[in-house]
Formats: structure tokens, C-alpha cells, sequence
């Protein structure tokens, strides 16, 4: 009778023991990501379920300009620095698994469809560079040599179905489409686009690429699943012939442009948010904005589109509320709103005021703040639900 | 300062017809220089416009000023660069580039102060 509860005991002490030595309970990865503190070459890892933040991770260089992008496993963190820094963060263990220096000046990266290749996109040297997402070794090169001799700063790099990234030539006026099935022999097919293209974004369903254009008033869109239509214009001289605004920020494109079957595009130079039809790419609206739009970023559910402005109006933020098309809202998160993130589903969305020191987090049915974590001078803020979407 | 302000803004748009313009501006951007020696930013100025240089001319140049989608503006890449070219550059911008005319935020002392500080290596 005595020798039973014995052996239970001893097994429950064994049970609680073997608890004990791991470091952290399981857990997955689905409500975390990281917000980039620029100045101080931090990142803040974050919780987007307790709202709160649970590690501070240093040592990653020039994070100014800095973009995350992560493993299918929504497990690392791939950090692509301005200093061109990338780092690889384990989300869950919170430290840098591998850090490489991969170029002079860089601005983002992407992830492969099937995940083992991860680009950075490069300002100096101009051009892409591919790595192997598990030890970040360098697979192979593209350098943006539009002209013998000349090279190009890249941007709007995004990955598309096929393991292959598409991004455009800002000095070059092309869209590059890089195929990776070789990861090593990269085959790059090249596209006119129009006169500097700023940034790109690839349609969720990763068939259109599309590039914002700062030299003309237009958008080049490449269908990816008939490349070789070539590129068409659309919005094309949606400026008419009027005099530019000055542009004080570029604005950023990414495939959060797509909501209720149309995209919602920052003009450039106008304070309007343009709406083009996502299946005949005609305009169909113009939303009237208060500044140079910088973010134009749909909720996951397509029913809200949030704005942030350029300089000196990067104290505001608005919601375009895509059933009828208007500003419904108008908020002053705080001083220098830099970027927004919505949490997966879409009931918050987090916004970091740089000068303030500050990620706010907003309901985005009742407008109201329902949290703040301090930060130092927020830039991006970036959650692993990325890690499951195309062009990202 | 305030009224050769105005007079350069006046002559904008003549700016982009006639290349002469830029000679006549850079001109009177020095005689408005000339006379701020005496009169540099307040130090609370100072601070504002070393903010502004980093972080919102650091958007297209980098926080670090080594370059970005902008051309980088250390001191050696500015060096054989006009003191009064690149003060025309703040105030009335690059046309056809992405570079915007910053006169709205910016007295001309203020962006020949910040040339004066670029040149010497910017301050954090």
C-alpha cells in the first residue's frame, strides 16, 4: 500500500524536474514581432496579445530605414539594416542567431516562396544579393547594371510565386525580375518601367507587381503571369499637368495596398489617397488626404485604409473607410508617425511616433488608444504574420 | 534675411527657365550669409535643425548621412561642392530630381548654417 504513493511522488518530482530545465514554456510565434528602435540599433520584441513587450535586443548597427522580413516558421526575424547589417533573430530564445555585413548601404529585403533564400536589395553597391536563410551565406549576386558601368539603387524588392523576386531600378527606369530556381544561377528578364521608380509592391495573390513612379505622374504594373505583355501604365498623368506639391518623404508601396478589390495608392505631389480597380486597373476614385500620403495601408480585412504623412504632417494619421470612400477619422497618434502595423486579424493596429518614444496601439472599431509602450525613436513595426504572405 | 527671402522665392520660378538665376541667387545667398555670422541659430535652433538634418533629411540621405535614395553628404562627398550651391540646394530644391524646396521650414542663414556644419562633419 505505502509502495504506490511512493512512486507517485517520485514520478510527480521527475515531472517537475524535467519542467524545470526547460528554459521557457512552449509557445508559438503567431502574436509576436519586433518594432525597430532606428537611432539606438535596437529592436523591442513584442506581444501583440499581452501588448506588451518582453525583449530588448542591441548590436544590429544603422537600423534607420530598417525592414524585417520572416521564416516560414514565423520563428526568425531577418533584419536588413541601412548600414546593409543583416541579422537573424531568434523570436522565441530573443537573441541574434547570425549576423553578416552584406553591402555599404541597404534598404530591405524579402523571403523566398519556398524560404530558404532571402534577398537584400541594395542602394551601394546597387543590386540584389541572395542568401541562404539558414546560415545567411551568400548564394549569389544581381548587380542593378542597367548600363555598362552604371548601376542602379534598387527598391520595391518583393518575392513572387517561383522563388523569384521582383524589384525596380530607381536611376535605371526598369522592373527586374530575378528567377532563384537555381538559387546560385539567378536568370534576371528586365522591364522598361517609366522614369524613377520609388518603390514597389506585389498584389496579394502575387500576380501583379506593380512600381510607383516619382519621375512621371503614373504606376507601371508587370502581370507576372504574362510577363510577356511587357509593362502597362496605369493612373497614367493622374497629376494632369499640374504643378507637384514637394514631396518631403518618399512614400512606400507594399501589397497592404489591396482592399475590396481596388489598390489605394499614395499620389505623388497631391494630397490625395488614388483608388484603381484591381481587375480593369482603371482609377475610380481619389481620396482627398490631409498631406503627402506615406503609408497607405489597407486592415486585413479590406474594410479600413490607414494614412501616415510626409514631413511636416507626420504628426497625423487618417482612416479611409473603403464602403464609401471617405476620411472617417482623423487622429494625432503623436509626434513623427513613422509606420503602422495591424495585428493579424485586424482588431488593432500599432503606430509608432518617433519622437515621442513611443508605440501606440489603437482599436480600430472605437479609434481609441488602448495602449502605449515606450520605445526609443520607433521606426517599423513588423509581425510574424508576415511570414505567411506573399510579396512580403 | 527676411526680405532677400522673399526676393528668392520670387525668383522660383524663373529658377528652372534661366541657369543665370542660379548665379543671381547663389549671389545674394552669400551677401545674406555674409551678414549671419553674427546672428547664427539660437542653441535651441541648433538642436531643432540637427534633428531635422538627421531625421527628415536623413529620410532620403540617412540618418547617418552616408546616402540613401539622396546623394550622401559628408564632408567628402560636400567638399568640392560651392558653399552657395548647396545652400540654393536646400532652399529652392533639385527640379527633376527628388530633392524639395525646404524654404517653407529653413531661413537661408539657417541652411547656410547647416552647409557650414555638413562641411565640418554634422553634429549628432
Amino acid at each position: 500500500m505505502n509502495v504506490l504513493p511512493r512512486r507517485l511522488v517520485s514520478l510527480l518530482a521527475l515531472i517537475l524536474l524535467l519542467a524545470g530545465c526547460g528554459s521557457a514554456p512552449l509557445r508559438g510565434t503567431g502574436d509576436l514581432g519586433l518594432v525597430i528602435e532606428r537611432a539606438s540599433g535596437h529592436v523591442t520584441l513584442v506581444n501583440t496579445s499581452t501588448r506588451t513587450a518582453y525583449a530588448r535586443i542591441g548590436g544590429l548597427g544603422d537600423l534607420s530605414h530598417a525592414s524585417v522580413v520572416y521564416s516560414r516558421d514565423a520563428r526568425y526575424a531577418y533584419v536588413f539594416g541601412r548600414d546593409g547589417g543583416l541579422s537573424k533573430i531568434d523570436l522565441l530564445e530573443a537573441r541574434i542567431v547570425k549576423r553578416v555585413m552584406q553591402s555599404g548601404n541597404a534598404i530591405g529585403g524579402s523571403i523566398s516562396q519556398d524560404g530558404r533564400i532571402v534577398v537584400a536589395q541594395n542602394y551601394t553597391p546597387g543590386g540584389i544579393k541572395a542568401f541562404d536563410a539558414e546560415t545567411l551565406e551568400l548564394l549569389a549576386e544581381v548587380p542593378a547594371e542597367y548600363a555598362p558601368g552604371r548601376f542602379s539603387k534598387v527598391v520595391g524588392l518583393a518575392d513572387v510565386p517561383g522563388n523569384k523576386f521582383a524589384y525596380a531600378l530607381f536611376d535605371g527606369d526598369e522592373i527586374w525580375v530575378s528567377d532563384f530556381s537555381a538559387p546560385t544561377r539567378p536568370v534576371t528578364t528586365r522591364f522598361p518601367a517609366g522614369r524613377q521608380p520609388y518603390d514597389g509592391l506585389v498584389t496579394p495573390d502575387g500576380r501583379h507587381y506593380l512600381a510607383g513612379l516619382f519621375g512621371e505622374d503614373g504606376v507601371a504594373r508587370l502581370d507576372l503571369w504574362q510577363p510577356e505583355k511587357g509593362v502597362a501604365r496605369i493612373l497614367e498623368n493622374y497629376g494632369r499637368g499640374q504643378e507637384k506639391l514637394p514631396v518631403f518623404k518618399m512614400p512606400h508601396l507594399r501589397g497592404w495596398s489591396m482592399a475590396g478589390g481596388r489598390a489605394w495608392l499614395p499620389a505623388i505631389g497631391r494630397h490625395e489617397v488614388l483608388v484603381v480597380d484591381a481587375t480593369t486597373w482603371k482609377e475610380t476614385a481619389r481620396v482627398p488626404v490631409k498631406s503627402q500620403p506615406v503609408f497607405v495601408m489597407a486592415s486585413p480585412d479590406g474594410r479600413q485604409v490607414w494614412v501616415n504623412f510626409a514631413f511636416p504632417d507626420n504628426g497625423w494619421e487618417q482612416v479611409i473607410d473603403t464602403l464609401s470612400g471617405q476620411v472617417v477619422q482623423t487622429l494625432q497618434p503623436g509626434k513623427a508617425v513613422l509606420h503602422m502595423e495591424f495585428t493579424p486579424r485586424g482588431e488593432s493596429v500599432w503606430i509608432s511616433a518617433r519622437d515621442d518614444n513611443r508605440v501606440l496601439v489603437y482599436d480600430t472599431r472605437s479609434f481609441r488608444q488602448i495602449a502605449s509602450l515606450p520605445a526609443e525613436a520607433p521606426s517599423g513595426i513588423f509581425f510574424t504574420s508576415r511570414a505567411a504572405r506573399i510579396g512580403f | 534675411m527676411t526680405a532677400s527671402g522673399r526676393k528668392c522665392n520670387g525668383h522660383r520660378d524663373h529658377w528652372r527657365l534661366w541657369p543665370g538665376v542660379r548665379t543671381v541667387a547663389g549671389l545674394l545667398l552669400l551677401f545674406a550669409a555674409g551678414g549671419v555670422i553674427a546672428s547664427e541659430p539660437s542653441p535651441q535652433r541648433q538642436q531643432q535643425l540637427i534633428h531635422m538634418v538627421r531625421q527628415d533629411c536623413g529620410s532620403c540621405h540617412g540618418m547617418t548621412l552616408q546616402g540613401g535614395l539622396g546623394p550622401a553628404l559628408l564632408p567628402a562627398s560636400l567638399a568640392d561642392k560651392p558653399v552657395e550651391g548647396l545652400v540654393a540646394t536646400i532652399i529652392f530644391g533639385r527640379p527633376g530630381t527628388a530633392m524639395p524646396p525646404w524654404s517653407r521650414f529653413l531661413a537661408e542663414d539657417e541652411a547656410h548654417w547647416i552647409v557650414n556644419r555638413l562641411l565640418q562633419g554634422f553634429p549628432q
